[in-house]
């Protein structure tokens, strides 16, 4: 018997190039295109008066110089808003060039291309720009206040837009429960990161009137669509591939970044291949970034604790433009009341722009935000009532015979929110059993006791997962057995290639190694969606699984006319059909691709043994390929989940606060995470693991820190502080299975849930530990030391 | 302002897993950007381009090296090592690569060629390490894909997949 590889530990099909120096990422490619450089705004806020370019002309090696003149047609407009709102009133986006204001520092204002980077960046800093500075808001209260300066110069106000919605009465709660409390909390702004910067390389073809672009994108369907657009051609003479892609985390989901229009653009204007590779300089300033937002929070509570209703106001910071919409704040608002039961629930909040980096999700999207201002509630509440926060998640747990539930807002795809499955008491308990918490608090009563500062940190979150439009995946059986299957999303490091191809294995009988799996390449499947919200997994997962059983299906009837038996009685296995019972009779899956196909000029060996089968297959045919029949073997499926489907999970930690230094020490560190069925236990580990070390650096290094001039103060490395190994501690990690009773496979997304409840669980143990409440994250030694030298220890 | 000239080309001889090249650079070029766009051994990334991430490690002389913080001109007559040299001629990986494929030590790869370099030194010293002492010695990486672990594992156990083999 063939065993079921979903669900096994498999190891990964795509290491064996990437370990070798042989993958492929964009900026591997083509060392001899032309390279360009880009000349971006000095300014948070100012007028463009005069670019003089004369000096980059002169550069030897200068092969195009360009400007926002230059620009025609769609090229000259705003950049498209991807996600449109009816709520959204003042949306804005930027020009690929800016025309004549550039509202956040790091803006694009010019480009280069040259025949090298070295010259490219020479002659861009040959470009004189005359600007005249404006007044800038980067505070995102100020941004709201009466008569603060305007983040665009021709704008009412600095609001993009204003959502509220209810569940219940939360005016009548609020007015009649015993304890009313009333904070404030402000996650402040971070960035995904990614180890491979932004790049893009496109070579167009003046002869075929073709272009191809190689993009380090989540999304690549989207820009091959967006770019046919803007170049006036058909989608056949637009092809996108996202080649291997180096990290992503949400900054490189983006329909468009300027550089994506500008490369491809320039390479036409040229008539030559032209490339172009973000510094880590550029990414700090021209990639977008997430998670400010300022949170005022009422609460109605019980004497033991039960919330009887929640009012959240929140400020969220879009920075300059607002090209993904109001997706961000939508998921806060609709994942901020988590595992627990929130019979009345308001949330309101204003999508403010600020002379900063545009903001679009950053892995967690919202919820790293919603789950620090939940848990802080919790631990808050019980303090204030004198009560163990643990209990009070306890009694506020949404309980499992009460799925489906309805959080009773919408949800980012504008629906209801419902989550589908789950249980958060079960979870809870695992949490603490395997925390050993009895032992725990003992350690942590004898850190005390010898005077270090100790202390113990939860926080739960349930994460909305594998949202729609669809995905689709294409899955042919080639002439020599192998499979080849392809969806249009792309890949950043998830495992992809080796969590589909078990799932195709499955179906089809076919070993792990005989499967190559594609994605992010239109010239294979034009119709897709892309990698974000942990979907992949779940959407792309299913096309997979519906492809492959329709092309079993296929490749069973012609199996069937074939060896002359029942469709009931094949069976696929080790890469062939076999007839049940009958071990001699098999055909193997390869020279079915044959049959299928009835050749004039047949070559092979194969082939020959194919003709024999192909007059037994279609004998009974009134022609070579019959009706209905088609040549080889392949099929292409999509899958749209009617809704999204929702994990959940609760982290633990000890955290202690070096006296001497401030710095965090993790002293334990517990997960417990249920991502429904898993498909292969390596890879969600993975997933889990490199999310949590996000959460770290979110909860206690990683603040993009802006001045009020609107420059980042720390965008390099040196100073933004992604962490070591070093920095994140051993992790003990629990899993637990809900299947989702949404789709088939009952799994759930888990890209992004590692990352989320961490900085509410860090602020919650550094809280306890210095027994103040800590309202903000990310945190640093630097307001340790303030807080510890404010309160005596 | 002036217009920055371009600096003329020089003649180096590169030593680059095992092979000596010449070929001519300008002396403002990065080692980095040679080994990649001259040389074509795209393995070496560049993730930072100012010494900190770790991802363009190599070796340089046997010993850890950055190669976005050296001219090419600085890496005349050292012995280059990058992660292209890593694995035999007929494809066998090495014991570290072996290693981080069983232990899931990478994602999306980017980072991989760079800790691969950087372990290469000592793995065979890091089954004695503590947890402690081995994640200061990787302390130079940056990794933002998989939080480590598997990373660890694998530099802990790679020598254990050269014995393993040593026996077979
Ligand atoms: S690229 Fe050299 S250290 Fe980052
Ligand atoms: S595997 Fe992606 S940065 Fe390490």
């Amino acid at each position: 018997m063939t065993t079921k590889l979903f669900g096994e530990r498999v190891e990964r099909r795509e290491d064996g190039r990437l370990l070798t120096g042989a993958g492929r990422f964009t900026d591997d490619l083509a060392h001899d295109a032309a390279q360009a450089a880009f000349v971006r705004s000095d300014f948070a806020h100012a007028r463009i008066c005069d670019i003089d370019v004369s000096g980059a002309l002169d550069v030897a090696g200068v092969l195009g110089v360009y400007t926002y003149d230059d620009l025609q047609g769609g090229f000259a407009e705003r950049l498209p808003l991807l996600i449109p709102h009816r709520d959204l009133k003042s949306p804005r986006t930027q020009y690929a060039l800016a025309r004549n204001e550039v509202c956040y520092a790091g803006e694009v204002v010019a480009m280069v291309v040259a025949r090298d980077r070295y010259i490219a960046e020479d002659a861009a800093q040959a470009i004189r720009i005359e600007y005249e500075p404006l007044p800038v808001v980067v505070d995102l209260e100020q941004a709201v206040a009466v008569g603060s300066p305007l983040t665009h110069s021709d704008a009412a106000d600095n609001v993009a837009a204003h959502v509220s919605e209810m569940k219940g009465d939360v005016d009548g709660v609020l007015g009649s429960a015993p304890h009313v409390f009333k904070w404030r909390f402000r996650p402040e702004r971070s960035a995904s990161m990614p180890m491979e910067g932004r790049a893009v390389f496109a070579r167009y073809d003046s002869g075929q009137d073709t272009i191809e672009v190689y993009d380090s994108t989540q999304a690549p369907t989207g820009i091959r669509a967006g770019l046919a657009e803007l170049f006036e051609l058909d989608w056949d003479r637009v092809h996108v591939i996202a080649p291997d892609v180096g990290g992503g985390f949400g900054v490189k989901v983006m329909q468009f970044y300027p550089e994506e229009v500008l490369v491809p653009w320039a390479s036409r204007q040229l008539g030559m291949p032209v490339k172009w590779t973000e510094d880590r300089r550029e990414h700090f300033i021209g990639s977008n970034q997430e998670r400010g937002q300022i949170h005022d929070v009422r609460v109605g509570v019980d004497a033991e604790g039960r919330i009887l209703t929640l009012d959240v106001r929140f400020l969220h910071d879009t920075g300059a433009y607002c090209p993904y919409g109001l997706i961000v704040p939508i998921i806060t608002a609709a994942q901020l009341p988590g595992p627990y039961r929130l019979a009345n629930y308001r949330y309101s909040f204003w999508s403010v722009f600020t002379n900063t980096v545009p903001v679009s999700p950053y892995r967690g999207a919202g919820r790293p935000q919603a789950v620090f201002v939940m848990e802080r509630v919790i631990e808050r509440v019980a303090h204030e009532l004198g009560l163990d926060s643990l209990e009070v998640r306890r009694r506020n747990f949404i309980q499992p015979d009460q799925f489906p539930y309805d959080v009773g807002v919408s949800w980012q795809d504008g629906g209801p929110t419902v989550y589908d499955s789950g249980d958060y008491p079960g979870g809870f308990q695992l949490l603490l059993d395997s925390l050993g918490l009895d032992g725990a608090r003992q350690q942590q009563a004898e850190a005390r006791a010898e005077g270090r500062l100790v202390g113990l940190g939860v926080g739960c979150y349930v994460e909305g997962t594998g949202i729609g439009p669809y995905e689709g995946a294409t899955i042919a059986i080639l002439p020599d057995g192998t499979v080849s299957a392809a969806t249009g999303l792309s890949t950043q490091g998830q495992g992809h290639e080796t969590i589909f191809a078990q799932i195709v294995a499955d179906e089809l009988g076919v070993p792990l190694e005989r499967i190559s799996v594609t994605t992010g390449d239109t010239r294979r499947i034009g119709f897709g969606v892309g990698t974000f919200a942990s979907r992949s997994a779940v959407v792309a997962g299913h096309a997979m699984l519906r492809a492959a059983r329709s092309l079993r299906e296929q490749t069973a009837k012609l199996a069937s006319t074939t060896l002359e038996v029942a469709v009931e009685d094949l069976v696929f296995e080790a890469g062939a059909v076999h007839v049940r019972g009958v071990p001699e009779k098999s055909v193997p899956l390869g020279r079915l691709t044959l049959v299928s196909n009835p050749l004039r000029y047949a070559y092979g060996r194969d082939a020959r043994f194919a003709a024999e089968l192909a007059q037994r297959a279609y004998a009974k045919a009134d022609r070579p390929l019959p009706e209905g029949s088609r040549p080889g073997l392949s099929a292409l499926e999509y899958y749209s989940p009617a809704a999204g489907v929702f994990g959940f999970g609760m982290h633990a930690a000890l955290v202690e606060v070096d006296r001497r230094t401030c710095n965090l020490k993790i002293l334990r560190y517990v997960i417990v995470h249920d991502c429904g069925r898993i498909i292969n236990p390596l890879i969600v580990d993975g997933q889990v693991l490199g999310g949590l070390a996000q959460g770290i650096g979110g909860a206690f290094y990683e603040r993009i820190h802006y001045s009020p001039e609107g420059q980042i103060q720390n965008a390099s490395f040196m100073d933004f502080l992604i962490p070591y190994a070093t920095e994140i501690p051993p992790v003990e990690l629990h899993h637990l299975e809900t299947p989702s009773p949404r789709n088939e496979l009952g799994v759930k997304g888990v890209g992004e849930a590692g990352t989320i409840p961490v900085p509410a669980v860090i602020a919650n143990g550094l809280s306890d530990a210095l027994g103040v409440p800590i309202d903000h994250v990310p945190l640093s030694p630097e307001e340790l030391f303030q807080i510890l030298h404010r309160e005596p220890a | 302002m002036s217009v920055p000239v371009r600096s003329e080309l020089q003649r180096v001889t590169l030593t680059v897993n095992g092979a000596a090249q010449e070929l001519e650079v300008e002396p403002r070029w990065l080692l980095s950007d040679v080994l990649r766009h001259q040389l074509g051994l795209t393995g070496t990334h560049v993730g930072c381009e100012h010494g900190v991430c770790g991802c363009c490690t190599i070796l340089a002389g046997g010993r850890p090296a950055r190669s976005c913080l050296m001219f090419a001109l600085q890496a005349e007559g050292l012995e280059i090592q990058t992660v292209e040299g890593l694995a035999s001629a007929d494809g066998t990986l090495h014991p570290l690569q072996e290693a981080f494929r069983r232990h899931h030590g990478l994602q999306c790869g980017f980072c991989t060629p760079g800790f691969l370099m950087a372990a290469l030194p000592f793995y065979r010293t890091a089954e004695g390490m503590s947890d402690q002492e081995l994640r200061e010695a990787l302390a130079g990486q940056l990794c933002r894909c998989t939080g480590y672990a598997g990373i660890l594992q694998a530099v802990r156990t790679a020598s254990s997949i050269a014995r393993e083999r040593g026996q077979a």
